[in-house]
């Protein structure tokens, strides 16, 4: 296990951030730390970095001890959020830095400084201020400066969080490659479920100080430990008392095998290619329900507002039982 | 594809935050009646030109009346000579002492949490709001030899604070405290301490995050702080004269020597000196203007 966290809490006044938190993050694999703002999650992050000291538990790294280590004896490379970009150096001085501080030798530090450019796609740019950098290169600078000095671990706390839609997706794909190539235990922040789905290896769910679920992101898709996991994950609805997926509903215009039940259209709402239904069942005291069909299904079906239609969760669907689900 | 993407990174513009302090031309400007316009002009300029421009164009007039070689001779004289001396001598102690306090205490209110924070903030504008002489007079009463807290003690052990340049020292710093402070903390508290916690991460240690992060995203701050208690310092009177003594040719600094020419019927030499102090003072503000510029690029 390369780190290994282990009954750590941590208040901030009379707020509860950690409470008893207890998680392994194995070597070489990209872990996301997922949930809602003020979860936790970035809390933990700087208690791994060092940034943050626990109220109690232990952190190792590598199976070194390193609950009272100051962050700079902990060899973790961070990457903020908002870059902290060193504004008065250029980016091949900004990368540079953790290896001046090690003393290496300039031939070396200017080698490794121009791979590092390299491999994030930077290397015209050494010259620049950081402020004539965009958003997206100024976070690939300080990547580059994170990996320079070899960290046993990589902590990224929201990396992509200040940057726009587009930029944010490019990014995410680069961060998933750059890690196949780098294989350095990867450990990042985010609120963004389909961002912790689509890169990492494994997911660890924080909510409220607490870990509500660890695993791989089909586990934790499929196997949602509790209704908050499966809600985080994607938009859920409530059928029959259960949590559905709204992809997860079979639609049909007339009834089939009595399974389904009846309702109408209330509302129809096509945002690109999906088209999102709000069924008014017929039964008194159900709440609406969500559905989202294909366009092509609601072009085959001729699904319009007010058509009467029979739904039933399909077969693959996740389904909980919902001791929440009238809270949520 | 998207390789190719990152590499030329189109779309992004690179935001210029630097530019932040020309604002953009306010739109309310210009709506006021020209009437309105034009008294506010003819005020604020009739107000500078009588209060500081005037007043202060006709000591240099004054000074350079009997021509330069007669403004050099009467600067020359030993007494003056001596009290530019001890200007200097005093002022670059009281600048040092403020750059290296100034810097710490900003460090201390901005960075770190500690009980008191607030009492401490407001003390520190005390050297602003008080008036120079009352500093004075509490020195005195805390460090004169006679029957003072300390004084007696520490001029037993040969260490004489009040009519001597420690005492002088003490009260110029006391004055000038609170100009670097205040210069220094805005600039800490927006740079804020994500670059340091980088700097820590990558393996830096205290003194080398200092050095290599903190230092050169205040420095300008600094240099102009250090410019305002400079100016500051030189001119110094109130707090000085009561723990000076007033003893000519011993502890009496350039702005009490004007004062006592003048009142001695020596204008020549009075004009002279207060114009030399009045340059030093303008050449502060020059050097400032020309930093404040920099300031944006750094």
């Amino acid at each position: 296990m390369s780190i290994n966290v282990s009954g750590v809490n941590k208040k901030f006044d009379d707020f509860v951030a950690l409470d008893n938190v207890s998680v392994d993050l194995p070597t070489g694999q990209l872990t996301a730390l997922l949930g809602p703002s003020g979860g936790g999650k970035s809390t933990l992050l700087r208690i791994i970095a060092g940034l943050e000291d626990a109220d109690s538990g232990t952190v190792t790294i590598e199976g070194n001890e390193a609950t009272h280590l100051p962050p700079q004896k902990r060899n973790v490379g961070f990457v903020f959020q908002h870059y902290a970009a060193f504004k008065h150096m250029s980016v091949a001085k900004n990368v540079a830095f953790g290896l001046e501080i090690r003393k290496r030798s300039k031939a070396d530090t200017q080698k490794r400084v121009a791979e590092l450019l390299e491999l994030v796609h930077l290397s015209q740019f050494g010259h620049r201020l950081p402020s004539q950098l965009s958003g997206g290169q100024r976070q690939r600078m300080a990547l580059a400066r994170a990996l320079a000095v070899e960290p046993t671990v990589l902590l990224l706390d929201e990396p992509f969080g200040a940057l726009d839609a587009k930029v944010r997706k490019e990014l995410r794909d680069w961060l998933r490659r750059l890690h196949d190539e780098v294989h350095v235990t990867t450990v990042f922040v985010t609120h963004d479920q389909e961002e912790a789905l689509e890169v990492a290896d494994e997911i660890v769910v924080i909510n409220e100080g607490r870990i509500e679920q660890i695993g791989t992101p089909d586990e934790l898709y499929d196997q949602p430990a509790s209704d908050f996991v499966m809600s985080f994950l994607g938009p859920v609805t409530t059928l029959d008392g259960k949590l559905v997926r709204p992809h997860d509903i079979d639609v049909h215009t007339r009834p089939e095998d009595g399974t389904g039940k009846k309702g109408r259209i209330s509302r129809l709402l096509r945002v690109g290619f999906e088209v999102r239904l709000t069924v008014s069942l017929e039964e008194v005291g159900h709440p609406d329900v969500e559905v989202t069909v294909t366009r092509a299904n609601q072009r085959h079906l001729g699904l319009e507002e007010g058509l009467p239609v029979w739904i039933s969760a399909t077969n693959e669907a996740a389904l909980e039982p919902s001791v929440q689900a009238a809270q949520a | 594809m998207a390789t190719d993407t990152l590499t030329a990174d189109p779309s992004e513009a690179a935001p210029s935050a630097k530019r932040r302090r020309k604002a953009p031309p306010r739109s309310g400007y210009t709506r006021e009646p020209a009437g309105v316009r034009w008294a506010l002009r003819v005020i604020t300029i009739g107000y500078v030109v009588m209060l500081v421009a005037w007043p202060t164009y006709l000591v240099f007039q004054r000074a350079l009346e009997p021509g330069l070689g007669a403004v050099f001779d009467s600067l020359r004289e030993p007494e003056v000579g001596h009290a530019i001396y001890l200007t200097l001598y005093i002022t670059f102690f009281a600048v040092i002492i403020n750059l290296v306090f100034g810097l710490t205490i900003s460090l201390l209110l901005v960075r770190y949490d500690f009980p008191g924070k607030r009492v401490l903030s407001v003390l520190l504008d005390i050297p602003l709001s008080i008036s120079p002489v009352v500093v004075g007079l509490a020195l005195v009463l805390v460090y004169n030899g006679r029957d003072g807290w300390l004084g007696p003690s520490l001029e037993d052990a040969g260490f004489q604070v009040i009519f001597a340049s420690p005492g002088m020292i003490m009260a110029t710093v006391f004055v000038a405290l609170p100009l670097v402070i205040r210069e220094v903390v805005p600039v800490l508290e927006e740079i804020g301490d994500d670059q340091e916690q980088a700097a820590r991460s990558l393996g830096a240690n205290w003194g080398q995050t200092f050095r290599r992060v903190t230092l050169p995203g205040i420095k300008w701050a600094v240099v102009y702080g250090v410019v305002l208690s400079l100016a500051r310092s030189i001119g110094e009177f109130g707090a000085v004269k009561i723990v000076s003594g007033n003893i000519a040719g011993q502890t009496m600094t350039a702005s009490q020597q004007v004062e006592d020419a003048y009142q001695n019927f020596q204008q020549g030499t009075a004009y002279a000196l207060a114009a030399l102090l009045a340059f030093i003072a303008m050449a502060c503000l020059v050097v400032v203007s020309f930093l404040r510029p920099k300031d944006d690029q750094s």
